[in-house]
């Protein structure tokens, strides 16, 4: 069943496929001795040589080779071949190389079988040399009975839409986001907070360079904000996705600011005049610890700079009463109170996911006295402290105003840890010495790290540590059992002590302190499970968004078209979400820039002359792939879309499905010559 | 027993009961102080099907919960244990469910309940809650492992104020305070002596061994560490009964080593 | 002071030991102890141990077996499982403890004049004779097989306070179940060798005074 338009493509060899004429070549491979050493490969092919319409068999040392493949093509030529049978290693790694040497052979490259006789019989039964060529031989002859019922089939090649959505402005969207509109494609860039900057805005200095965040992020935001080639949505999120890899159709969801974006200036005459005269509620931006009024700017450096308003605490949008002293300040009237959150569509061929992650919270961990003690905070909310721009103005101080004399900074808080995160953090160690240094240089505390490892593997890590270690920080190997103020010695009242096992000196110490830093972990954001859903992704066992494969494609994921880049698919530091937001917006370029995608040919199609309307396939397809069609009151399956994974066929009621490379005759065939020892497959 | 029958819960002593060898035993053998706690469990199926165990000693209520889950989790415990309880003719299905006298106050009369039948306020008591730690850790059945509150709530509602103190759950120093005295005199110091820092004019406890080592050594502390207090240690039944009218005599403040009577004359 | 090579040759390791060490229940992770000293910061007793809890773990695996079983820390753990609950592996340490312990003891290996251990030993040998302990009969026993009487005498005044107080049972002898036999049968089915007929008692400690001469 090939459809008309597809037979005109054939070649003549193609089409002398078409016709019942069946010429086999078979051809087994050594594969060194992986499949020569446990099977008998001569008698296999000798076997393989007496099967029903096998014209050809060979056996030969390396088929991947040059000269293996030559040999395939040659014999296609000059025996007339119309199918080809390799039996060797797996599909996964050389089905592609032989069915591109079936073709180069003038041959349709559907009209090929690939039998795994290594993993599936030398590998497995090293053995049992005998059974292993039994079992080879049922394979190869199950693969002869199959392949002659292929037919030729045309992979389909659809466009790809030039345009990327960039999800998160973190420094790993907006490194893909600069990338891609320096290469002259349009990038949406869609942010869910009111500015981009994402957590990197937030700290003071960055290890090991110690280059101040701010100074070196704020180039890159600039260049987002004034990019011709980016449309910039911030405070917005993406409600919805559908269709297939290149092309996306984006529901993108428009917050409400109550701000009309094109005309604020960013003068901030609102703010300073609104009705609060002083800031008093708690500023998200430096994790409640600093305040803001209700209409505001995240922080002063925040791009776009335009300002929101928060209609939780706005009398105005609480209350409906207020002297609007704000929108009697703004010069180009852009204070809008009826705004209302707005839906937008837009289609692009590519999606860039950098959600970025969420920082552990240390409350669990009950005996280090997070929110019960005030001197007790977390690693990114010291970062606000020591930021000039922070609530404190770049002054360290403890809740009470004190200046801290010495520091307690506690390593794996969250993470290597079964009880909460399994799993590494990458980053902790490296910014827990980053603080401790920051510590030294700006109250010249007394600092103690305590740590359980010590990992610093990027460049210049090293010598950063040996830099924090000369500088007098004591880094004490221990995992602190407990901070506690119940004091044991006079030195001790008043203070936070930590109480821990110096591992590397063997006895266990009590150390006062004013001030404890939890070096949190990084985890999944809250909502990954609701985020990979919409974008039909999935999620590995720590939460984080999963690659395709951890080694050789990082930034791929399952789903074609739909890249991953920065902390969202792990845990990582600046420098690797950077090159990892490169990494993603390469692999959206090489999309791009082919123009069109090829379509896998083993999708399902529908029989409009036997499809009864049913609709039972349509809620089956775990891809979505299959609509009806309400005019014709038959069910259409999308063959991009669809995989391939047959639920469909085998659930259609009125067998009104079939599927390319597994129709039935070819499954029965394959069925057929793996139990009856020879008989011709029964219609 | 006295509270359980004022606040209308029945209770009935597990006839023949023997000791589960608490953490001393299973120091010497484990399983056969699974074994021993099994027949425990094994009669009260047997003998009281359907009821609940209540385990006031901490050591039998931590044995009782940890042998029911290592018999469910390693077969090899399982079957020995069966083994020894067949040898008697007894048996064990891990039924009875086991719950401390704490939880089940709290729980099967409510605080509001409570707080109703308040006959005497506790005013003027300033109590530091002291769970120890076998209720606690390292099955948290009823309450958080460090932090819990289930008696802090109870105390409350009797009236009495509770101090905020952070060694709630801090060992007492347990079997080894009465074999290991020095050592079980500093633990006993730190407890106490933080108690009595924070305002504490009683500490309330729901372990038996706690209170014991807290009370009977606190003269012995006292004398090493010089210190110039003493402070009543009261099982948590005893505050909740006070609260409910019953005698003081009745509650057994009596028995309590460190004299109780200054703490109650200055409450009157 | 004296000079001496503190070196450890791999030969008076035992490997045996660790292997045990690690199939028992409460041992079976502890090859993944990533030696992080959680368990002895938390500990309240571990100021007092002359190895740390995690000391006692890496030494077990590595096959130090004399170190383990004779020393004072098993004996000083009180089992309060702060250090299970903060291990971030979730190695049951004080399980693992209990299980040390038996093993001390099965071998013979504690510190002899230490009190934990004989007074562990005493209970046993009383609640599995009787199926009850009675701890006025436990103090004396044990402070008496300790070979210190003297001890006794100081816990005396304690004692007595206790009986006036109405905490401690004096007289009609010790606490016991209904059928002393029915406990026995049970322990015996279980094949361990912990507890001694009442008739042996006297028997036993002379034996034990033999053997102990012996060593």
């Amino acid at each position: 069943m090939v459809s008309t338009a597809a037979k005109k493509n054939l070649s003549q060899n193609e089409q002398r496929a078409m016709s019942d004429e069946v010429r086999i070549g078979v051809y087994v491979c050594h594969c060194g001795s992986n499949i020569a050493g446990t099977i008998d490969v001569v008698a296999l092919t000798a076997y393989a040589k007496s099967l029903p319409g096998v014209e050809v068999a060979r056996e030969y040392k390396y088929l991947c080779s040059d000269v293996g493949k030559e040999l395939i093509r040659e014999d296609v030529k000059s025996h007339r071949l119309t199918r080809v049978v390799v039996a060797s290693c797996s599909p996964l790694l050389h089905e592609e190389t032989f069915r591109r040497v079936v073709a180069e052979a003038g041959l349709n490259p559907f009209c090929f079988q690939m039998v795994n006789i290594r993993e599936h019989a030398s590998w497995v039964h090293v053995h049992e040399k005998d059974k292993a060529l039994a079992k080879a031989k049922d394979l190869v002859r199950a693969a002869v009975l199959r392949v002659a019922a292929h037919e030729p089939l045309v992979k389909k090649r659809i466009p790809v839409n030039p345009d990327v959505l960039v999800v998160g402005g973190g420094i790993a969207g907006i490194q893909a986001a600069l990338t891609l509109a320096n290469a002259g494609k349009h990038v949406y860039l869609v942010e869910r907070d009111p500015s981009i900057g994402g957590h990197m805005a937030k700290f003071d200095k960055t290890f090991p360079t110690l280059d101040c965040a701010a100074c070196i992020l704020m180039p890159k935001m600039g260049a987002v904000g004034a990019h011709p080639n980016i449309t910039l949505w911030s405070y917005s999120e993406v409600a919805q996705v559908d269709g297939y890899v290149g092309n996306y159709k984006v529901t993108v969801k428009r917050k409400p600011r109550y701000v009309i974006e094109d005309l604020c200036i960013g003068c901030l005459q609102c703010i300073d005049k609104c009705i609060y005269k002083d800031m008093r509620f708690p500023n998200e931006f430096d994790l409640g610890l600093g305040k803001r009024k209700p209409v505001y700017v995240p922080f002063p450096q925040a791009v776009p700079m335009k300002v929101v308003i928060d209609p939780e605490t706005c009398i105005r949008l609480k209350t409906g009463k207020c002297k609007e002293t704000c929108v009697e300040a703004c010069g180009p009237k852009a204070i809008a109170f009826d705004q209302k959150e707005e839906f937008k569509e837009i289609e692009v061929g590519t999606i860039i996911i950098a959600t970025g992650f969420k920082t552990f919270d240390p409350t669990k961990v009950a005996y280090y006295g997070y929110k019960r003690y005030p001197n007790v905070v977390t690693g990114l909310e010291v970062e606000r402290l020591l930021n000039a721009a922070g609530p404190t103005g770049g002054e360290l101080v403890l809740k009470d105003g004190r200046k801290p004399k010495s520091v307690g900074i506690i390593h794996c808080v969250g993470s290597r840890d079964k009880r909460y995160n399994a799993y590494c953090s990458r980053v902790c160690c490296m910014y827990s010495l980053k603080l401790a240094h920051l510590m030294k240089e700006k109250v010249d505390a007394d600092v103690y790290n305590f740590y359980i490892d010590l990992r610093a593997f990027g460049k210049g890590y090293e010598e950063f540590y040996s830099r924090v270690l000369q500088e007098g920080v004591h880094l004490i190997r221990g995992n602190v059992g407990e901070v506690t103020d119940v004091a044991l010695t006079p030195d001790e009242e008043g203070r936070l002590i930590i109480r821990v096992e110096d591992t590397l000196v063997g006895v266990v110490r009590r150390i006062p302190v004013d001030l404890v830093i939890l070096a949190v972990g990084l985890e999944a954001q809250a909502d990954a499970q609701e985020v990979r859903r919409m974008f039909n992704i999935t999620c590995s066992q720590e939460g984080f968004f999963m690659e395709r494969h951890p080694k050789l494609a990082p930034v791929s994921t399952f789903t074609d078209g739909v890249f991953l880049a920065g902390c969202c698919q792990g845990p990582k530091d600046i420098p690797d979400a950077v090159a990892q937001a490169g990494a993603a917006a390469s692999e959206a370029l090489a999309l791009i820039d082919q123009g069109e995608i090829e379509v896998e040919a083993n999708f399902a199609y529908v029989d409009e002359d036997l499809c009864s309307g049913c609709k039972a396939c349509i809620s089956l397809c775990p891809y979505t792939a299959i609509t009806f069609d309400e005019e014709k009151k038959r069910a259409v399956i999308n063959e991009v879309l669809c995989k391939g994974c047959g639920v469909c066929v085998a659930a259609c009621p009125s067998s009104a499905i079939g599927q390319h490379l597994f129709e039935d005759a070819q499954i029965l065939g394959e069925i057929t010559g793996l139990f009856t020892n020879g008989a011709k497959a029964e219609e | 027993m006295r509270i359980f029958e004022e606040l209308g819960l029945k209770l009935t002593e597990l006839d023949d009961w023997n000791c589960c060898g608490a953490t001393l035993c299973a120091g010497v053998s484990k399983i056969s102080s699974f074994a021993l706690t099994a027949r425990n469990l094994a009669l009260a199926e047997k003998n009281y099907a359907g009821k609940d165990i209540v385990a006031p000693c901490s050591a039998c209520y931590l044995a009782f919960i940890k042998t029911k889950d290592y018999m469910q989790r390693y077969p090899d415990v399982k079957q020995k244990v069966d083994t020894a309880l067949a040898a008697i003719d007894l048996q064990c299905q891990g039924k009875a469910r086991v719950r401390h006298p704490l939880e089940v106050i709290v729980t099967d009369v409510g605080l509001e309940e409570i707080e109703a039948r308040v006959k005497k306020r506790l005013t003027g008591f300033k109590v530091a809650p002291y769970y120890g730690c076998q209720t606690t850790r390292p099955y948290a059945e009823f309450d958080h492992p460090f932090f819990p509150d289930s008696m802090d709530k109870l105390l409350r509602v009797l009236g009495a104020e509770v101090i905020d103190y952070p060694l709630k759950t801090k060992c007492c120093g347990g079997a080894i305070t009465s074999m290991v005295e020095e050592v079980g005199l500093r633990l006993n110091y730190i407890l106490v002596h933080e108690a009595h820092k924070r305002g504490a004019n009683a500490i309330s406890t729901s372990c038996p061994l706690c209170q014991f080592n807290l009370d009977v050594y606190q003269k012995k502390t006292i004398k090493e560490y010089d210190l110039d207090f003493s402070i009543p240690i009261l099982y948590f039944t005893q505050l909740l009964g006070l609260a409910l009218g019953i005698g003081a005599k009745e509650l057994g403040f009596g028995r309590v080593m460190v004299p109780v009577k200054p703490l109650l004359a200055t409450v009157e | 002071m004296e000079i001496q090579s503190h070196v450890r040759y791999e030969a008076t390791l035992d490997k045996d030991f660790a292997r045990w060490a690690t199939s028992i229940p409460g041992g079976e992770k502890i090859r993944q102890c990533t030696q992080c000293g959680v368990c002895s910061g938390a500990c309240p007793l571990s100021v007092y141990m002359d190895y740390t809890p995690r000391k006692i773990v890496v030494m077990t695996r590595e096959g130090f077996k004399d170190d383990v079983l004779s020393s004072h820390t098993i004996w000083l753990c009180a089992s309060c499982y702060a250090c299970t609950v903060e291990c971030p592996i979730g190695i049951n340490l004080a399980e693992f403890m209990y299980a040390l312990k038996a093993r001390a003891i099965k071998e013979k290996r504690y510190p002899k004049k230490f009190p934990t251990p004989i007074y562990a030993q005493e209970f046993m040998e009383m609640v599995a004779g009787r199926g009850r302990g009675t701890e006025s009969l436990l103090a004396i026993k044990s402070e008496f097989r300790r070979r210190s009487p003297i001890r006794l005498l100081k816990r005396a005044p304690l004692g007595f306070r206790l009986m006036r107080k109405g905490r401690m049972k004096i007289g009609l002898g010790p606490e016991c179940v209904k059928d002393r036999k029915e406990i026995a049968k049970m322990l015996d089915a279980l094949g361990e060798v912990t507890h001694e007929r009442k008739g042996v008692r006297l028997l036993s400690w002379m034996r034990r005074k033999k053997h102990s001469k012996a060593l």
